[in-house]
């Protein structure tokens, strides 16, 4: 409203011309049609809406919604090949395979039976919420099944991008380097659960497991560590363990 | 280059609001951008530069409150400024914080015209 009258009933402000004339008729002789819109919204808040619906859809369906984020090659489609064969018939799973190009990870979830649909983001760097409420329009995952979303290899935009899931698990490989947490705070601040893959390249590469976990630690107090290896299975137990926790706890009451 | 998918989030949001105000022109635009919120100023004013070409942002003053990063310490609940996510408390030297400020991404207010 003007600030020296209170003319505007909408709640704007409007600002007058120097000269402008307060008469006890409240009229306006030289308004110059120039007014403050309130905004205030926040910038990210449709992609924030389209999460929090898919979330709602997740929730009614008793659906577990994972969101995978790392850098390229540290192992999340190979750690999904391995956790959908190792726990098939125990748990129902389907999966959004988010890359730039190809349907080279969707092919390799395929191929372990699992329901699977291929977002290409084409140059995009991250998945968004509007993305995966068409992938799961298309895939119409089951109920009380767990959903794996990879997000596209990148450990920096996606951490901005909720998707509606309900956990967060970032993926980083002993072949990365131990200060990747302080290099990529946003994604670690972000996540809920840290897994530390291809512990059994350990003997051959210089990799301060207990550096880079209080590293993750210092960063967000809350993150859950598991150390596991695909390759050898050493930890993957841990990592079940952990999935049927979460899904346990997904169930209505 | 998430950075381009914000601007295009602001330029949704400021087309709506003009759209609304009956407004032809967008003179400035008041955004809060935290400084631990992830967007790196460099990127950001590179894609606003292209993005908002043809767009009701095309000649825009920006106004840009960079609202510092603050933390809360949750085992002596000392409040303090925080430059990085991984800072310790500078008290009790503890990494129990918590993030109370410095993530904003906003737009707080446009300046139109009507014609």
């Amino acid at each position: 409203m003007c600030a020296t009258c209170g003319c505007d009933a909408d709640g704007n402000v409007t600002m007058h011309e120097p000269g402008h004339q307060h008469q006890p008729t409240h009229e306006h002789t030289y308004e110059l049609h120039k007014k403050v819109v309130h905004v205030e919204k926040d910038i990210l808040q449709e992609n924030d809406l389209l999460a929090q619906r898919n979330r709602g859809y997740f929730d009614a369906k008793n659906i577990l919604a994972l969101n995978l984020v790392s850098s390229p090659g540290s192992g999340k489609t190979s750690l999904l090949e391995r956790t959908l064969t190792d726990l098939k018939g125990q748990l129902e799973f389907a999966v959004i395979e988010g890359d730039q190009q190809t349907t080279n990870d969707a092919d390799r979830i395929h191929a372990t039976g699992t329901k699977v649909v291929q977002i290409n983001t084409g140059k995009g760097c991250h998945l968004d919420a509007h993305m995966v409420l068409h992938a799961v329009q298309g895939m119409k995952p089951k109920a009380d099944s767990v959903l794996f979303i990879e997000n596209v290899g990148n450990l920096v935009c996606p951490a901005m991008f909720d998707l509606g899931e309900k956990e967060r698990v970032v993926i980083i490989s002993v072949t990365e380097g131990d200060d990747k947490p302080l290099k990529y705070p946003d994604m670690f601040h972000s996540s809920t659960l840290c897994i530390i893959n291809k512990t059994d390249l350990l003997p051959y590469v210089p990799f301060d497991m207990e550096k880079v976990k209080a590293n993750a630690k210092k960063i967000n107090h809350r993150l859950e560590i598991i150390e596991l290896s695909c390759t050898s299975g050493q930890g993957l137990q841990q990592w079940y363990d952990w999935l049927k926790e979460k899904v346990l706890a997904a169930e209505p009451a | 280059m998430h950075e381009l998918s914000i601007v295009m989030s602001i330029i949704d949001i400021a087309q709506q609001q003009a759209a609304k105000a009956s407004a032809t022109i967008v003179e400035e635009i008041e955004m809060d951008i935290g400084c631990l919120s992830t967007v790196e100023m460099n990127a950001f004013e590179f894609a606003w530069q292209q993005a908002v070409k043809q767009t009701v942002l095309e000649n825009t003053v920006t106004r840009i409150n960079r609202i510092a990063g603050k933390g809360k310490c949750l085992d002596c609940e000392n409040i303090f400024s925080l430059e990085n996510l991984y800072d310790a408390c500078p008290d009790c030297k503890g990494y129990l914080v918590d993030v109370i400020e410095g993530k904003e991404l906003r737009v707080k207010s446009l300046v139109v015209t009507r014609k």
